[in-house]
């Protein structure tokens, strides 16, 4: 049954073998006859010491190991037990402890591919562990001793989104005492929290606990700030980012700028803010809102009289400063990072598509964030609730929860998270300010999963006796000045009617404009909504799949302030263990070139998809990048010379590990 | 509208607001807490014979429907054994409650849709007012006085009552009668 060595064989690899058989308790031994197999290997040519031990992992198997290749001086080894992801590191930590390179020792998974799916077969299985130690005894003849590789590490950060996430993982990055560059792609930062009201649960003004944070960042010395910038190109990989930013042309010159405002003053454009929600207008040049960090003023051309048709230099003019330049450019700044964190948060469903609930058509409709928009003291109505259409006191209020939300028919099948509970905020808020007010709230569910969430929603049902419609609206209309809305209340199966003043809609979170533009320049992949992947929903939450790339915020997933800040800390905490050392250690298990053979054609460079081929223009021939390489073999299998191998996975290598199962 | 088996409830806020203000207030009970989660029903002994689930009267009442509640049978069947009062997560005692929908129906005059029920209500009150506590025996010879049922519905069941030795002769009374006659007084004045 077993071919023997021939000669020549024995003298390509005069290695002196181990093989160690695990039992696995009865995991492996309840199939696989573990003492039959372990003589079976004794008796091969080149195998030196075949034993069984009930479980190799503790510490006496361990132990049984480095005694036999003390004692019986052995030159490579086969751990015949579970998959190598479980305890591949464990074993090359004990061969190492003896002088043995690690990668002499090679895993034969004979658990979960042979014992575990073949337990009615038994003597199958035996059959097949043989072999599957035999052809792992093949690969570990030819192994080469490697040894792993040490990439040097830029310590400095990059974190894209200026907004509560990015602000904050900035911040405890800054503090660990490493170099932040933060960019923003609007004038200011803050994100969507610059544009709420109050927090829930607390009813903490939300921002002044957001400003106090920015002008933290806005003073922090290890902190780069770019507003207005967006990052143009990446290359390179953890450890060693190469970036070009670019900062869009404000027209400001920021040196000499005071941040005055006589310029937004006398500026004569006006246009609908997007920041306002569409209910407040906005300057041609203008901050991103008052009292915004950093207060400098943008010129947005698009607007500008000046770049239409050069009618209007105001600006300029007033300018006390004589910071106005319609001459400026845009810049392109190169920078290098070590890691990167991606905090590019959300946009609420876009409402040309929400046409079933009058939004966009219906004035009086209107969605959450412009809701925060009229109750915040700075927003277009100074907080005071009030009818769009013209300006009156509502008295009789919808609000509709899950729009676009939990429909994966036509809309988002996910959960948004965050409207159940901003919407009792905002009930809550109304029938403070409208006493004689009715709020109604059509709902699916409620759902108020964190600290004191519940309580909050429960105290707003009890004090301020909001009505939750259980049920989903079929129809919003206008009618007579008045937008009525048409639902069912299914916990008593009528059918409701109620004709209201304004409707406010909580509309799905969905993923920040030019996200997926962005992730395809990190390499970072994201779900089919366009929300940035985690490399592991439980373990790995906030690492990306790709190295290097890290992960904060609603750009992940639809989530609240508290979660976002968490999540942000421990991205930063990530980081900070990433950088805490001088060089990575990365596995050798990559590509290598054979310099003779190799033609130069270049088909490896164009099927990386890590950029790790490269063609050598003096010597004409394709080199591998061995930070960049993850070892997929792409490269190999399209070489039409075989020219590339992989580092102990070579060709010869694994034909000779398949003869072992068809001859 | 589309569906004719749905009725429809226009004009939401004028129905709603005031019946469960005046319910509330009346029996002591936050009723706005209610979320449904159905555990009264689930317990209540005389659910089955409901016409309406003490948890749907709960809803029925936060949408406005008074004439449904104080019509249906449901608050008439409750036998105030407390069960889903101990049982609710928010403290929503609903024999309290079915207590003041029962009087909230006299006082309106509607009627009850069990039959004589309403005496058997009555009957069971005049019996705590005379002696603080219910006596078996006086109280089913009210109803039958009140009824004029001597047979079918009382003499049947007190005989097997009074089998089990469940049926005292003598009435047994509390202490504090002249409380309880108090708190009656107050009652009946406040209304």
């Amino acid at each position: 049954m077993f071919s023997p060595l021939t000669p020549r064989d024995l003298r390509v690899c005069m290695k002196k073998l181990g093989v160690f058989i695990c039992h696995c308790g009865t995991n492996i031994a309840g199939t696989v006859d573990v003492k039959s197999v372990a003589e079976k290997m004794g008796k091969i040519e080149d195998v030196a010491h075949s034993t069984d031990y009930i479980y190799m992992c503790s510490e006496p198997g361990q132990q049984t190991i480095r005694e036999a290749i003390r004692e019986k001086s052995l030159d490579g080894v086969v751990v015949a037990c579970c998959s190598p992801s479980m305890h591949e590191n464990t074993f090359r930590k004990a061969v190492k402890s003896q002088g043995m390179n690690p990668y002499l020792c090679e895993i034969a998974n004979i658990r979960e591919q042979c014992s575990w799916v073949h337990q009615k077969e038994k003597g199958e299985a035996t059959r097949k562990a043989e072999e599957i130690i035999q052809s792992t005894l093949e690969k570990v003849r030819r192994n080469e001793s490697l040894e792993a590789i040490a990439v040097a590490i830029n310590r400095r950060v990059l974190v894209i989104g200026g907004g509560i996430a990015g602000i904050t993982a900035s911040l405890d990055l800054a503090e660990g005492g490493y170099e932040v560059i933060l960019l923003e792609k609007e004038p200011a930062m803050g994100g969507h929290m610059a544009q709420l009201s109050k927090t829930f649960p607390d009813l903490d003004p939300a921002f002044n606990g957001l400003l106090s944070k920015a002008s933290e960042v806005s003073k922090h010395p290890k902190i780069h700030l770019h507003c207005y910038s967006e990052l143009e190109d990446v290359k390179g990989y953890v450890g060693n980012f190469e970036l070009v930013i670019r900062k869009k042309v404000t027209s400001v010159d920021e040196g000499k700028c005071t941040g005055c405002g006589i310029c937004i003053e006398n500026c004569p454009v006006e246009y609908v803010s997007e920041f306002e929600r569409g209910m407040g207008m906005r300057k041609a040049i203008d901050t991103l809102y008052p009292g915004s960090i950093p207060n400098k003023p943008v010129l947005y051309r698009e607007y500008c009289r000046y770049f239409l048709d050069r009618s209007c230099q105001r600006c300029e003019e007033v300018c006390p400063e004589k910071a106005i330049n319609f001459k400026l450019e845009e810049e392109r700044i190169s920078e290098k990072v070590g890691a990167i964190v991606v905090a590019t948060g959300y946009e609420l469903y876009p409402k040309e598509k929400l046409g079933e609930y009058g939004y966009g058509v219906i004035p009086d409709v209107i969605d959450g964030l412009g809701f925060e928009r009229m109750l915040s003291p700075d927003g277009p109505t100074k907080g005071r609730i009030v009818r769009p259409s013209d300006g009156k006191v509502p008295k009789e209020i919808v609000f509709i929860q899950c729009v676009a939300s939990r429909d994966p028919d036509r809309y988002m099948p996910y959960c948004s998270r965050i409207c159940c509970m901003y919407t009792a905020k905002h009930a809550k808020i109304y029938k403070e300010q409208v006493q004689d007010g009715q709020p109604y709230i059509f709902y699916m569910d409620i759902r108020s999963d964190c600290k004191g969430y519940e309580e909050f929603l429960q105290k707003t049902i009890e004090e301020k006796g909001l009505l939750y419609l259980r049920g989903r609206v079929s129809r919003v209309f206008q009618d007579d000045g008045r937008v009525r809305v048409l639902g069912v209340d299914t916990l008593t199966g009528k059918m409701v009617e109620v004709a209201a003043d304004m409707v406010v809609l909580a509309t799905a979170i969905v993923p920040s404009n030019g996200v997926k533009d962005l992730a395809a320049k990190l390499r970072a992949t994201v779900d089919r909504h366009g929300f940035l992947t985690e490399a592991h929903i439980k373990l790995y939450p906030v690492e990306s799949s790709t190295k290097g790339i890290y992960l904060a915020g609603c750009g992940q997933s639809p989530k609240d302030i508290s979660d976002t800040v968490s999540q942000a800390s421990a991205t930063a905490s990530k980081i900070q263990a990433l950088l805490s050392t001088d060089k990575l250690l990365q596995d050798p298990l990559i590509a290598f070139v054979d310099e003779g053979i190799c033609s130069g054609c270049g088909i490896c460079v164009e099927v990386c998809p890590y950029e790790a081929r490269e063609m050598d223009p003096h010597r004409g021939i394709s080199i591998v990048h061995s930070a960049l390489c993850q070892g997929c073999g792409a490269c190999i299998a399209s070489c039409p010379n075989n020219a590339c191998e992989l580092r102990n996975a070579s060709a010869n290598q694994v034909l000779r590990m398949l003869d072992t199962f068809i001859v | 509208m589309e569906d004719p088996k749905l009725e429809t409830v226009a004009d939401m806020g004028k129905v709603n607001s005031s019946f469960l203000e005046e319910t509330s207030k009346k029996s002591g009970e936050k009723l706005n807490l209610c979320y449904q989660c159905l555990k009264c029903t689930a317990g209540c002994p005389t659910a089955p014979y409901m016409d309406i689930r003490p948890n749907n009267i709960i809803r029925m009442i936060q949408m406005g429907m008074k004439k449904e509640v104080l019509g249906s049978s449901a608050i008439w069947f409750c036998v105030y054994c407390q069960t889903c009062g101990t049982r609710c997560p928010n403290e929503i005692h609903i024999g309290v409650l079915m207590d003041t929908l029962r009087e909230m129906a006299m006082e309106e005059g509607i009627p009850a849709k069990e039959k004589n029920i309403h005496l058997f209500h009555e009957a069971f009150i005049q019996s705590v007012r005379r002696g603080g506590r219910a006596h078996e025996v006086t109280m089913l010879m009210d109803y039958m006085l009140r009824s004029r049922d001597l047979m079918k519905d009382s003499l049947i069941p007190g005989v097997k009552l009074f089998l089990k030795g469940k049926f005292p002769l003598l009435p047994s009374f509390i202490k504090g009668r002249g409380e309880i006659k108090r708190i009656f007084e107050k009652c009946t004045k406040n209304r």
